[in-house]
C-alpha cells in the first residue's frame, strides 16, 4: 500500500489563489469577479497583478453571475468568486438560465463548501450544492482534495471551454499531492489499490479515506482508494473497474446523501451490477456551529467512519 | 408610412400570426415593443452585415465590432424572432415553427437551438440587465467603442436582481450600455400600480446614478429621433436608461388599454380582424 506523507497543511481556497495568480499571469483572457470576500478568495495576488481584470460585485451574487455569462460573450473567462453557498443556491436560477442552458463559459468558484466552514454555523454551510449542480446538463463539476489539486484544477478549468462548478474549503488539510501534477477533468485518481472494498471520496474527505486505508490494513483489510475530484462528469470505466474488483463500496463526501457523490455512484452501479455501498455524507440534516473537526466527527464524516462503513459494506458482500 | 413603420407593419402581422400558428405565446408585450426592435435592427445598430451560408446575415456569438441586444423579458420572443428573421439571419419561413417541438424558435429565447442572433437565454426575469453590463464591460477590456442594449420589462422591474445591476452599473461607470424599461403598466395580474406598484422608475434609476431619458415607444419618429441623441450620450460617464411608454398590442384595437394579450393567442376571427387592421408590407411568411 502506498504511503501518503505531507509536510505542512493548507487550505484548498489558497490553491484557488495560486492558481489564479498564474492564470493572471499565463491567460489575459481571465476575468475574477467577487461578491464582497475577497479576502476569504485568495484573490489578493491575482488583483494586486491584475487590477484591471477583477470586477468587484459587492454583495450581489444573481448580478455577479449574470455579468459572468455577459462577459463570456465577449471571450473573457470570468472566474465568479464567493462562498459556495451563496454561489449555488442563492443564484441557482441565474446560473440554470444564463450559464448553463445558455451554455456559457463560466467559472464558478466556490470556497468554505460543507460543515468545514465550521462556526459561521448551518446558514452558511451549503451540503446540497454538489446535488444542484450535477443537475444541471452540461455543467461540469468538481471538488479537489488538497491545495495542490485545487490549483491545478483552477488552472485546467481555465483551458476547458464550458460552464464549471469549482468547489473548495476553509480549513487547513495536509498538502499530500504533487506540486506540478497535470489536472485531468473527469478522471479519477488511483490513491491506492486494493482488494477487498472501493472507497471513492472527493474533496476534504479523500485525505479522511487514505487514513482510513491505513487503518483498515492494519486489521488485514485491503482497500482500494479512488479520488474522485470530477462529480461530473463522473468517470465511470474506472469506478466500475475497480467494484468489479473489490465487489463493494464506500462513498464519501462532505455534502448530504441526496444527490451527491454517492448518488451519482448509485446511479451508475444499479444500471448494471448493483454492489453492497455505504454512504459517508450528511444525512439529511442541516449542519451548526463548530470547529471543522468536532463537526466532521459529530455528522460521521472522519476517518473512523469510513472504516466502519467499510466493514459494513463487506459484510454485505455475499 | 416609412420605411420602418412598414416593416413594423409586417412584424405586427408576424407575431399575430406566429401567436395563433400554435395558440400560445406572449401578443401583447411583441406588439408594444414591436417599433423599439425595428428601429434598433433597421436603423440603429451597428450589426455585421456580412452574408453567410443561404444568404442570411453571418452570425457570430462574439459579437466582436458589433453593438449588441439583449431581451431581458424573454417572453416578448415573438417579435426578436420576426425581427431577426426580417433582418436577414434566418428565414422568414422559419417562424411558422414557433413554440413547436422540435423548433429552434423556443417559447423563451434560447442559445441551446443554434438560431441566429441570439446571444443568451432569457425568460425567467430580470437577469438581461448583468448579462448587458457584462457584455458591456468585455466591450471595453476589449477596446471596443460598440454600444449594448438592453430591453427589461416594467413588470420585471420587480425583480431584485434588476436592481442588483441598477446599482452596479454606474458605480463601474459601463456607460456603453443603453436600457430600456417598456413601461406599458401591465402585467399578467393587472396593471402595475395595482399588482405592486414600482413608482417613479425614471426617479429611481436617475437616484442610482443613470442617465434618464423618456420616449413614446410606438412613435417611430419620435423613438428614432431618440436613438440618435443617444448615441451622443453613451461614453459620457452614465450608463443611460429609457423609459420607453408603450401601449400592450399596440396596433389592434382590441389588444390595447389592457393586461388581457399579455399571453392569450387570438382565435381565427380575432386574428382575421387584427390583421385587417395592419398592412401587409413584405409579404407574410
Amino acid at each position: 500500500m502506498k504511503k501518503y506523507t505531507f509536510t505542512e497543511k493548507k487550505d484548498t481556497r489558497s490553491g484557488f489563489g495560486a492558481g489564479m495568480q498564474v492564470l493572471g499571469q499565463t491567460n489575459p483572457n481571465v476575468v475574477a469577479m467577487c461578491a464582497d470576500l475577497v479576502g476569504s478568495l485568495k484573490l489578493d495576488a491575482f488583483i494586486k497583478e491584475n487590477p484591471e481584470r477583477f470586477i468587484q460585485c459587492g454583495i450581489s451574487e444573481a448580478n455577479m453571475i449574470g455579468m459572468a455569462a455577459g462577459l463570456t460573450i465577449g471571450g473573457k473567462i470570468p472566474f465568479a468568486t464567493t462562498f459556495a453557498n451563496f454561489g449555488s443556491g442563492r443564484v441557482y436560477d441565474q446560473i440554470r438560465q444564463s450559464v448553463a442552458y445558455s451554455d456559457k463559459n463560466v467559472k464558478i468558484a466556490v470556497s468554505h463548501a460543507g460543515l468545514t466552514l465550521g462556526e459561521d454555523g448551518a446558514t452558511h454551510q451549503i451540503l446540497e450544492d454538489l446535488a444542484m449542480m450535477r443537475a444541471l446538463p452540461g455543467m461540469t463539476v468538481i471538488n479537489p482534495c488538497d491545495y495542490n489539486q485545487t490549483k491545478a484544477a483552477t488552472i485546467a478549468v481555465a483551458e476547458y471551454e464550458g460552464p464549471v462548478y469549482l468547489r473548495f474549503g476553509r480549513p487547513v488539510i495536509p498538502v499530500f499531492t504533487d506540486a506540478d501534477q497535470k489536472f485531468e477533468i473527469g478522471k479519477a485518481w488511483m490513491v491506492n489499490e486494493g482488494t477487498d472494498v472501493s472507497i471513492f471520496a472527493t474533496g476534504h474527505l479523500v485525505w479522511e479515506a487514505i487514513q482510513a486505508g491505513e487503518m483498515l490494513e492494519a486489521e488485514g483489510i485491503n482497500a482500494e482508494i479512488i479520488n474522485i475530484h470530477t462529480i461530473k462528469p463522473l468517470d465511470e470505466k474506472a469506478i466500475l473497474k475497480s467494484v468489479k474488483k473489490t465487489g463493494c463500496l464506500v462513498s464519501a463526501e462532505e455534502h448530504q446523501v441526496a444527490g451527491g457523490l454517492g448518488s451519482a455512484i448509485a446511479e451508475l452501479l444499479i444500471q448494471g451490477t448493483p454492489y453492497p455501498q455505504e454512504f459517508i455524507a450528511v444525512k439529511d440534516s442541516f449542519g451548526e456551529s463548530g470547529t471543522p473537526a468536532q463537526l466532521m466527527e459529530k455528522y460521521g464524516l472522519t476517518a473512523n467512519d469510513i472504516v466502519a462503513a467499510a466493514k459494513r459494506a463487506i459484510a454485505r458482500k455475499k | 408610412m416609412t420605411e420602418l413603420q412598414s416593416i413594423a407593419s409586417q412584424v405586427r402581422r408576424d407575431i399575430l400570426r406566429m401567436v395563433h400558428g400554435c395558440q400560445s405565446g406572449h401578443p401583447g408585450g411583441s406588439l408594444g415593443c414591436t417599433d423599439l426592435l425595428v428601429a434598433l435592427y433597421f436603423q440603429q445598430m451597428k450589426i455585421n452585415n456580412r452574408k453567410g451560408k443561404g444568404g442570411y446575415l453571418s452570425f457570430n456569438l462574439d459579437g466582436k465590432g458589433e453593438d449588441l441586444f439583449f431581451l431581458s423579458n424573454g417572453h416578448i420572443s415573438p417579435v426578436f424572432y420576426s425581427v431577426l428573421a426580417r433582418r436577414g439571419y434566418f428565414d422568414v419561413k422559419e417562424l411558422a415553427t414557433f413554440r413547436k417541438i422540435n423548433t429552434r424558435l423556443q417559447g423563451h429565447p434560447t442559445t441551446h437551438e443554434g438560431l441566429p442572433g441570439i446571444r443568451i437565454a432569457s425568460g425567467s426575469l430580470g437577469q438581461g440587465l448583468s448579462v448587458s453590463i457584462g457584455a458591456a464591460l468585455a466591450k471595453k477590456l476589449n477596446g471596443e467603442k460598440n454600444i449594448v442594449y438592453c430591453l427589461m420589462g416594467d413588470g420585471e422591474q420587480q425583480e431584485g436582481q434588476v436592481w442588483e445591476a441598477v446599482q452596479f452599473a454606474p458605480n463601474n461607470n459601463v456607460d456603453n450600455l443603453v436600457a430600456f424599461v417598456d413601461v406599458n403598466g401591465q402585467q399578467i395580474d393587472g396593471s402595475t400600480n395595482k399588482v405592486n406598484n414600482n413608482r417613479d422608475l425614471g426617479a429611481k434609476y436617475k437616484a442610482f446614478g443613470w442617465r434618464v431619458v423618456t420616449v413614446d415607444g410606438n412613435n417611430m419618429d419620435e423613438l428614432t429621433t431618440l436613438l440618435r441623441k443617444i448615441k451622443r450620450l453613451v461614453g459620457k460617464g452614465q450608463p443611460i436608461a429609457v423609459m420607453m411608454k408603450t401601449e400592450m398590442g399596440q396596433g389592434v384595437d382590441f389588444m390595447m388599454h389592457s393586461h388581457k394579450w399579455h399571453g392569450v393567442a387570438p382565435n381565427d376571427a380575432q386574428l382575421e380582424q387584427a390583421l385587417a387592421q395592419l398592412p401587409e408590407t413584405l409579404g407574410d411568411y
